[in-house]
């Protein structure tokens, strides 16, 4: 079936992709806990593991399992392999500032050996978790018990060589690093060097280089903070290292700007390289117009050749050799352009969106208002509109595009903007390396997609 | 038939219509400033930002903690609030005082 939505429909025909519910994680009930809302996910450089970060500090990990050759109709599930309690809260008294335990990021290191290391922050302190399996342990000690008491020596007559012996799969998570005291504003992201040694953490207003081995030293090579407080009229929102290039990142402004920034230049990079800016048509100027600019998310595509940004209501993709405007740009939900009035009284305009490249770098995706989800295929310049809800339960099935109806006449199943659940909001999305699974957040729910497999 | 009046009016109302249809908006704007007429000019400015940066700071800075502790040279220290909400102003927050944070023990409902 292919959807009727004029040029953009996605679904049905030729090499298009059809989603298909896999599986749902979270609770069913409606009344959500603050503490289960998940505030970041993120997939491994292999796909292999998922992690999720909430609000209440803690961080969940999903691991693939094998395939299996049987049942050839789909991908390995994804099942909890490890979770653990990341950040507690704190309380600051030299400054009355309330530490917040919420995971703001996830950033996994490639793989070096048999443990996966990820990094994991709150607003104040970045943390390095070494997640290790043990599914052997040592048995027939001579002078301990197998449950641990020790022995009367004198009691031991003969001498037996300990050996390893299976055991169930046990997964650790122990915290290896902790990256502290280092900003003075709230951490919005962290991102790990190419070198993968060095990883950068961004606050509101500067950007630290760390050495993943070195704790106690952190290197100043971002900061934007005035002289004088009062004439302050931006802030830092994102940054990224570039994937390939290690000298070279990136960071985005409340203002709509992206700076890149290369660490050769200067130890200091308050003097960017390259500025990438859109210019505004100053008629078309209003009240709302540096707040839907502000971008919540920046991401470079795998090639390292274009990044990607999120503001309010669009998705833009930047050519790194083209400063003065994007290459492509992607309506979100245009919609709500009518309705930031009341976006700006409860805050949602607030809101920040994320967004993802897919393994080709071919399509892009990012969430929207009513647990709906966008994709838009750079290529074929189709887009996509899904929903994640618990009513396209079935596996297999391939999801409905949902279709918004901005005024006026409403077709058979589309939804009216009035209608829009905004509580329901899709912030963060990630997207398998390099196969089509996506994983989509919920307030409080994980969902993982995948394309139809024949 | 139009007078001089009325056509300069009509002109200016076109352009209003023509804010309203080709500038949602501006139109949004209108309706924002209606409702709060004291909005200041710069939205994305200093105040918006400031706000943001202090997320966080629940109780008090050193100058309004110096200043209570001078009112109170004669005074004895209150005691601390029988219910437990927000410390603020004049009160002087003990360790005590402050509503116990505790980090979730319960696992993520993510893994059950």
């Amino acid at each position: 079936q292919i959807g009727s939505l004029g040029g953009g429909c996605m679904s049905g025909g030729g090499n298009d992709i059809q989603w298909c519910f896999s599986q749902v994680k979270g609770a069913v009930d409606d009344d959500v806990a603050e503490a289960d809302i998940i505030s970041t996910v993120e997939f491994n450089h292999s796909g292999e593991l998922l992690a999720t970060g909430d609000k209440g500090g803690r961080v969940v990990i999903f691991q693939q399992e094998q395939e299996n050759k049987i049942q050839s109709h789909s991908r390995g599930e994804y099942n909890v392999y490890s979770t653990f309690q990341s950040h507690e809260p704190e309380f600051d008294y030299l400054k009355s500032l309330e530490i917040e335990e919420k995971i703001n990021k996830i950033r996994w290191l490639p793989q070096k050996n048999a443990a996966q290391f990820l990094l994991s922050t709150n607003d104040k302190t970045i943390k390095l978790w070494k997640i290790s399996e043990r599914d052997k342990r040592p048995e027939g000690y001579n002078l301990k018990e197998e449950d641990g008491r020790y022995r009367d020596p004198t009691t031991v007559t003969t001498l037996r060589v300990p050996v390893f012996r299976p055991m169930d799969l046990m997964v650790e998570a122990s915290p290896r690093r902790i990256f502290a005291n280092a900003h003075t504003y709230h951490i919005n992201s962290i991102s790990i060097n190419s070198d993968y040694e060095t990883y950068l953490s961004a606050d509101d207003l500067r950007i630290n280089l760390w050495h993943l081995e070195i704790t106690d030293r952190s290197f100043n090579i971002v900061d934007i903070k005035p002289a004088n407080m009062e004439e302050l009229t931006e802030v830092i929102t994102a940054a990224e290292f570039h994937p390939n290039s290690c000298n070279t990142f990136v960071y985005s402004s409340s203002k709509g700007t992206i700076r890149l920034c290369d660490m050769r230049a200067s130890a200091l990079c308050d003097r960017h390289s390259k500025l990438f800016e859109e210019p505004e048509d100053p008629s078309n100027r209003s009240f709302f117009s540096e707040i839907i600019s502000s971008i919540s998310d920046v991401k470079f595509s795998h090639s390292g050749r274009y990044m990607m940004t999120r503001d309010y209501l669009s998705v833009k993709i930047w050519d790194l050799n083209m400063e003065n405007r994007p290459v492509e740009t992607y309506q979100v939900h245009e919609y709500l352009r009518s309705k930031l009035c009341s976006l700006y009284e409860n805050d949602c305009i607030f809101d920040k969106f994320e967004c993802c490249w897919n393994g080709s770098d071919s399509v892009v995706m990012t969430g929207s208002y009513n647990n709906f989800f966008r994709m838009f295929d750079r290529n074929t310049k189709r887009d996509i509109t899904l929903e994640a809800s618990r009513e396209n339960n079935k596996p297999r099935t391939v999801l409905k595009p949902r279709k918004v109806c901005a005024s006026g006449k409403r077709k058979k199943d589309e939804i009216s903007v009035d209608s829009l659940d905004f509580n329901k909001k899709i912030l963060h999305t990630a997207w398998h390396p390099k196969e089509n699974i996506i994983a989509v957040a919920t307030t409080n729910n994980l969902y993982i997609f995948q394309d139809k497999v024949n | 038939m139009s007078a001089e009046v009325p056509e300069a009016a009509s002109a200016e109302e076109q352009k209003e219509m023509e804010d309203k249809v080709t500038s949602p908006e501006k139109a949004e704007e209108a309706k924002l400033k209606a409702r709060y007429p004291h909005l200041g000019q710069k939205p994305g400015g200093s105040d918006f930002l400031r706000k943001r940066l202090q997320k966080g700071q629940k109780y008090f800075d050193s100058g309004d903690y110096n200043m209570a502790k001078a009112k109170m040279k004669n005074k004895q220290l209150p005691a601390a609030a029988p219910d437990k909400t927000e410390v603020t102003g004049d009160h002087i927050p003990t360790p005590q005082d402050l509503p116990q944070r505790k980090p979730s023990l319960v696992t993520s409902k993510l893994a059950g």
